[in-house]
């Protein structure tokens, strides 16, 4: 497998996103829209209908297929597909994205990640249904399976979990388009309704509408675009087994995570990823979701998350600023835009423009994504072209719990790193997709508790993605 | 010799006071009734008391299954090639249906005898369940309890002889459901006792005795259905019936179980039963049914089961009424239930094997023991090289859970976790298991289970639970 596929042949240079939240006087059309223009804005394109060559678009909820996406832009006469891969789908799409200009079928494509959950009737998430063996179950029933084991293995406990989720709600006070802009406490997670132990409300991310949109190009082309154009450097996705009937699955990690992590570490070059990164956007759906990426993801020896949650490691101020935005957690998880979001956001953050949260300088940013029950990890990595010339007002990053990556960066990564570390600007951009759809039913609706109708209205995965 | 060679019980879990009834206040110690809950019915109370029954036999040698009950969710569509499924018998099974009377299960239990008997079967399994409901805060929901009991009819290993049997049929309208009903209605009480059922089970009773030369008293235990307490004992005066053979009709404790109720009566006297002890069990419904059996030495040869005192002794008071309601479909839903086709009845029939027999796949190039059904193995990637491997009767061990506050149930959290069983790992929800005694490395065991009613039609799949002593 070529490991130089994408490496810096492709650059983001516009970013938009849409106000996420209840857009209940919004359809997806008027969120794509808000996104897309931003991003064209951004981008310097004023006449999109000749500009853009290419549309890739994610969405897991909508059933209209791209079209929603080519019509309401009206970008016709062009390419325009949808992806759909579960929790990943915004990274899958631009995953595509950037594998099209990396082959050279394009000049300028358009990435649109979005979804609208909130025109279901419900509140919460889906209950899904895969089939009758599969029990019905919410993706927080799975993300906390990891808990006990993980729990009774390390020592740590839900204090740990809620002081991910106080983080994440202050730095989503700072983002003005976040949907829950609500500082709280850890004992406010403690004393929260419980959701699925351990996760109470405030340990999910919040369910909401909202679209991102990112124009990418061909590198060489960058610079027409905007003199500090993020570079892609690395992009990857991996699957992983179904955590649930994985024979081997020890539930202190997901397996996808350490996987992705490796590929695109070595794609990049990377050998201690807590240094070198400068920010990273994380999965957060639950919080322990988000702390088992800082592990997964090499950020921190296994076990030892705990330890840096209180230390502060991950808060903006830290080593390694985590969800500068608040994540998930508090722009909510609109499926397919969530992964989109992400690069809006590490793209702000290395041009300097993320306004208070704004870390110092980073120089390389990770997004990163989980998805399915879970089964697939993407991860992109970007850096900023102009990053040579800042410098990180942060020196004295602390090199103590400085993990390789989770499978070991292959000994010939050495010289490879070093040639990526001597160039004068990385930038990668990677992402992974998720887990496939299986053959199932989405159910909107859940009926009372006990009630005979537990589920309002079903929609066929199946059904569904064929009509995708 | 024709006879029971095994039984087996199923009492659920759940035990509803009487005095919660209508909404009061729930009183411990008080009279209650047993109560499937929103993922039990007939059919998988059957599947339950038919493993208790099978329990240490080998299931291959059961020639035909007859399923009795006047609940089950089909009108058209058999309930007892869904349990011959759910237990993995023989394909080359005969199934039936015995329906429409709360004599279905003394019914089924003769026709098993007379197929023995006449030679076209060794072994018949006969499993009474119901699951019967009276209008909410009635009389009747005082007195209808759930429950299920299964025998194993055979010529071998008898435990307790056929001797002989006595039947009679009447036409009467006094306890009916029609169509789409979804409560028990009832003429007036007394013309029903009055003109159906004590005249009828006395008769019935007193023709069996005259047929075999037997008296009353020659038998050890009188097991009688009874519709309560006062006329069960009217019918026992008449018949002279001593009180201490008299056997307990569980009043208060599992209520009236409609079809499985004497074969429920029936399966508790074998269980106290000493060899070479007469039994007489009497049913009601259209008619009269009465039964007489005498126990054989065998009886201390089969090895403990669980009948009816094990799972009386296991109780789950319902902590009120409403959760009672919610688990019985009673409550008003804000929501029509969907007119969705439900799940893919191709998908269903697909995968048969996997949800409703519980069978895994082992993998003959390594070993590895998976759920479920798949081409490729999970762990040496050998392809289509498998031994099917049922996990329903296998041991269990809970690796991680989740209380699941979100799920619908009348008494959240929905306990869910991984389990794995002999290396196979699956995905299942937990009954019986209270969150405070749920841990990693809980010993577990397999119920069959409704999972849920996707399209108006009960789904069925198993569910684990912390494996118990017998
Ligand atoms: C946790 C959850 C079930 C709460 O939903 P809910 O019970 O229907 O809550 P509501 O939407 O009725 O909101 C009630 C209040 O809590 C707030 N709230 C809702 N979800 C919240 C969350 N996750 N965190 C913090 N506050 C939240 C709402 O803003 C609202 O506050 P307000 O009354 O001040 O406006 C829902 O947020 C959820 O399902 N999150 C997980 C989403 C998910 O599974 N994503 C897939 C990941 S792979």
């Amino acid at each position: 497998m070529s490991r130089d596929g994408i490496r810096d042949k492709v650059a983001i240079v516009g970013v938009g996103c849409c106000r996420f939240g209840e857009n209940w006087d919004q359809s997806p059309s008027d969120m794509i829209v808000d996104a897309a223009y931003e991003a064209y804005a951004d981008a310097g394109i004023e006449d999109p209908q000749k500009q853009i060559d290419a549309v890739f678009t994610g969405s897991l909820y909508s059933q209209a297929g791209p079209h929603e996406c080519a019509d309401a832009l009206k970008l016709f006469d062009k390419p325009v597909s949808m992806v759909s891969n579960y929790c990943a789908t915004g990274t899958d799409a631009f995953r595509y994205g950037v594998m099209s200009l990396a082959a050279g079928m394009y000049d300028r494509v358009l990435v649109v990640g979005y979804d609208k959950p909130k025109d279901r009737g419900v509140s919460g998430p889906s209950v899904m249904m895969d089939g009758v063996r599969d029990l019905p179950k919410t993706p927080a029933g799975w993300f906390s399976l990891c808990a006990a084991t993980y729990f009774e293995k390390y020592g740590a406990g839900r204090e740990d979990l809620a002081r991910i989720a106080v983080k994440n709600h202050h730095n989503g006070t700072l983002a003005p388009k976040s949907f829950l802009k609500r500082e709280i406490t850890v004992e406010d997670v403690l004393n929260a309704r419980m959701i699925s132990w351990p996760f109470g409300l405030y340990d999910c991310a919040a369910q909401t509408d909202g679209a991102a949109a990112v124009v990418i190009t061909r590198s060489d082309l960058a610079r027409h675009h905007r003199d500090d154009p993020v570079l892609v450097k690395a992009v990857t996705i991996r699957s992983g087994p179904n955590p649930q009937k994985d024979p081997g699955n020890d539930f202190l990690s997901w397996k996808p995570n350490g996987w992705a992590a490796r590929d695109v570490y070595q794609q990049a070059g990377i050998a201690d990823p807590r240094r070198e990164i400068g920010v990273a956007q994380v999965h957060d759906c639950f919080s322990l979701t988000e702390l088992l990426a800082y592990e997964d993801l090499g950020f921190c020896e296994k076990g030892s998350a705990k330890e840096h949650i209180a230390a502060g490691t991950f808060e903006l101020g830290g080593d390694l600023p985590v969800n500068t935005d608040g994540g998930l957690k508090t722009f909510g998880h609109p499926t397919g835009a969530t992964g989109v979001r992400m690069i809006y956001e590490n793209t702000l953050q290395l041009q300097g423009r993320a306004g208070e949260r704004q870390v110092a300088n980073p120089k390389l940013a990770l997004s990163h994504n989980l998805g399915g029950h879970p089964t697939a990890c993407g991860i992109a990595i970007s850096v900023s072209l102009n990053a040579r010339s800042r410098t990180r007002s942060s020196p004295s990053r602390t090199t103590s719990a400085v993990t390789p990556p989770p499978a070991g960066s292959r000994s010939s990564g050495a010289t490879e790193r070093a040639a990526v570390l001597s160039e004068p600007a990385l930038r990668l951009n990677d992402r992974s997709g998720c887990p496939e759809p299986r053959e199932g039913l989405i159910y909107r609706g859940i009926g009372p508790p006990g009630g005979p109708p537990l589920f309002q209205e079903g929609v066929s995965i199946r059904d569904f993605r064929s009509r995708v | 010799m024709v006879g029971i060679a095994s039984y087996g019980a199923y009492i659920p879990r759940h035990r509803l006071p009487l005095s919660a009834v209508g909404g009061r206040a729930a009183r411990e110690g008080g009279p209650e009734k047993a109560v499937a809950w929103n993922d039990e019915d007939s059919v998988t109370m059957a599947v339950s008391a038919a493993v208790n029954c099978l329990r240490g036999l080998d299931r291959k040698c059961v020639d035909a299954l007859y399923f009795a009950s006047t609940s089950y969710a089909f009108r058209e569509k058999q309930a007892a090639a869904l349990v011959a499924r759910a237990l993995d018998l023989r394909r080359d099974l005969r199934c039936a249906d015995f329906a429409g009377s709360l004599r279905a299960g003394t019914t089924a239990l003769r026709a098993a005898s007379d197929a023995v008997a006449a030679g076209s079967a060794r072994c018949v399994l006969v499993v009474a369940s119901d699951c019967r409901m009276g209008a909410p805060s009635s009389g009747l929901e005082l007195r209808l309890g759930d429950g299920a009991a299964a025998f194993l009819v055979s010529d071998a290993d008898v435990i307790a002889e056929l001797d002989a049997a006595h039947a009679l049929s009447d036409e009467i309208v006094d306890l009916w459901r029609g169509d789409g009903d979804a409560f028990v209605h009832s003429w007036e009480d007394r013309f029903v006792l009055q003109e159906g059922y004590v005249p009828r089970i006395v008769e019935a009773v007193q023709s069996l005795l005259e047929k075999s030369g037997t008296h009353v008293g020659d038998y050890a235990k009188v097991a009688l259905y009874g519709p309560d307490q006062r006329s069960l004992a009217t019918v026992a005066r008449k018949l002279g019936v001593a009180a201490d053979s008299l056997c307990d009709p569980l009043f208060g404790r599992l209520g009236n179980a409609g079809a499985a109720f004497a074969p429920l009566l029936l399966a508790a006297a074998l269980e106290g039963a000493k060899p070479g002890e007469k039994l007489l069990v009497a049913n009601y419904g259209d008619g009269a049914d009465a039964l007489a059996f005498t126990t054989t030495e065998k009886l201390l040869k089969l090895e403990p089961r669980r009948g009816v005192s094990w799972h009386l002794e296991r109780r789950h008071p319902v902590a009120n009424y409403d959760h009672y309601l919610k688990a019985r479909g009673l409550q008003t839903a804000e929501w029509e239930a969907p007119a969705a086709p439900g799940l893919s009845a191709t998908i269903h029939f697909r995968d048969r094997d996997n949800d409703i027999s519980f069978i895994g796949q082992k993998c003959n190039a390594c070993g590895a023991v998976q759920f479920p059904v798949q081409r490729v193995c999970e762990s040496c990637f050998a392809k289509d090289d498998f031994e099917p491997y049922r996990l329903s009767d296998r041991d269990g061990r809970l690796v991680t859970y989740t209380f699941d506050y979100f799920f619908p149930t009348p008494e959240p959290p929905t306990v869910v976790g991984i389990v794995e069983i002999d290396g196979a790992r699956v995905h299942m929800q937990l009954v019986n298991c209270p969150p405070e005694e749920t841990k990693t490395g809980l010993p577990l065991e397999f119920e069959f289970r409704r999972i849920h009613q996707v399209g108006g039609r009960p789904n069925y799949y198993w569910k684990a639970a912390p494996r118990s002593s017998d």
